[in-house]
């Protein structure tokens, strides 16, 4: 074998090995790097009341309210699943509304029910026009 | 690949083609921004910040696919022991960590808005400021072995390996669930209105134009300094 095919066939073995490890790794983190729980893992895990993480899902239709207070929401976050009552005090972003993503840090103070110190808004991967969207996503916005 | 092996001959094609890949990179960034900063349509959730994609998409692409240049450059050096390899490797190597610089700011400008945070450890952005971490260590690395000598392989064995982050920060949306969306430019199609998405192409072939010219004006100052300090040397030894 020529020395050139011999560093060639040395090279492509080497990072065929590194890369398979890196995959193994990765798929070995796969719950440890995911970023939140779901409802549904949250259960399913045990996690303990208290216990600071974040809690990941879409904002049930329907569930969003706002108390007396003016500043404290109440709403539930479901995964299709399993869904869990959230309560927040303070100022949400602008993307956070019914039927959309959103991910809250924060904790259990009772089985199914969650206080969150955080809200971000997660969005999905669909860009469209407000006249495309249309009627399609009339959910109520928490903005007047 | 090695109709290139010859400096001189490289130089004869990279000289007219600088010029043009600059000014129609140019050209077509212009149309791009304008286009998607003027005539699309707002998004019906984002509104007005969603135009940040027509920076946010060209600059990540930019950053990942100046690492795949790398790692293509650091093949041909360590198999083929191309004269030129190491020069490409060393010249992608600014841009591209600028661009992924780009990408990292321009996502957390958009972030603050439409997540309500300017950064979050999720598994995408971690991995794309990893790529960021890679290319000051690949720029230091190969900076070193210029200056002191030493065996320039050892920045070709580097952007080999740091490829391995590649597939890591396209599939993070996939592998784990994170605060960044899914990818929504496939193989198969757009989750992206075409009404919003037409100006992305635009945008995305000019930038990569201008990335193409700046690569291919480092390789030719890079040329030419060897050049120099070829002569300065036998002038040296002469006197």
């Amino acid at each position: 074998m020529k020395a050139k095919n011999q560093r060639l066939v040395l090279v492509l073995a080497a990072t065929g090995a590194l890369v398979a490890a890196a995959l193994l790794a990765m798929s070995a983190l796969k719950d440890q790097a995911s970023y939140f729980y779901t409802p549904g893992d949250a259960v399913r895990d045990h996690v303990a009341l208290g216990q600071q993480i974040r809690l990941g899902g879409m904002v049930e239709k329907g569930s969003l309210h706002r108390e007396a207070d003016g500043v404290t929401i109440s709403f539930r976050v479901t995964d299709g699943a399993a869904s869990v009552a959230a309560r927040y005090t303070g100022i949400v972003p602008d993307l956070f509304r019914e039927g959309s993503g959103v991910v809250a840090e924060g904790r259990f103070i009772a089985p199914g029910s969650f206080v969150a110190d955080t809200i971000l808004a997660k969005h999905d991967e669909r860009y469209m026009p407000p006249q495309v969207a249309g009627s399609m996503h009339e959910a109520k916005s928490l903005k007047p | 690949m090695h109709v290139f092996a010859n400096p001189a001959r490289f130089l004869s094609i990279a000289r007219p083609l600088t010029g043009w890949f600059g000014w129609c990179g140019a050209v077509l960034i212009a149309v791009g921004l304008g286009a998607g900063l003027f005539l699309t349509p707002v998004d019906y959730l984002q509104g007005q910040t969603v135009r940040i994609m027509y920076v946010h998409v060209p600059a990540a692409w930019l950053g990942m696919a100046g690492w795949s240049g790398i790692a293509v450059a650091s093949l041909a050096e360590l198999v083929w022991r191309h004269p030129l390899a190491g020069v490409a490797g060393r010249a992608v190597a600014l841009p591209g960590a600028v661009f992924t610089a780009i990408c990292l700011a321009s996502g957390s400008i958009w972030g603050r808005p439409t997540w309500g945070t300017w950064w979050e450890w999720d598994g995408r952005l971690t991995s794309m400021l990893v790529l960021l971490f890679l290319y000051i260590a690949y720029i230091a690395l190969a900076d070193a072995v210029a200056e002191r000598g030493g065996q320039a392989r050892v920045a070709a064995i580097f952007g080999l390996v740091g490829a391995v982050n590649l597939p890591i920060i396209h599939f993070s949306v996939l592998w784990w669930r994170t605060l960044h969306q899914g990818q929504s430019i496939g193989f198969t199609g757009s989750t992206i209105d075409p009404a919003i998405l037409w100006p992305l192409p635009i945008a995305l072939a000019g930038f990569t134009l201008l990335f193409g010219a700046i690569v291919l004006m480092r390789m030719r100052a890079a040329l030419a300094r060897g050049k120099v300090e070829a002569r300065l040397r036998r002038l040296g030894s002469a006197a």
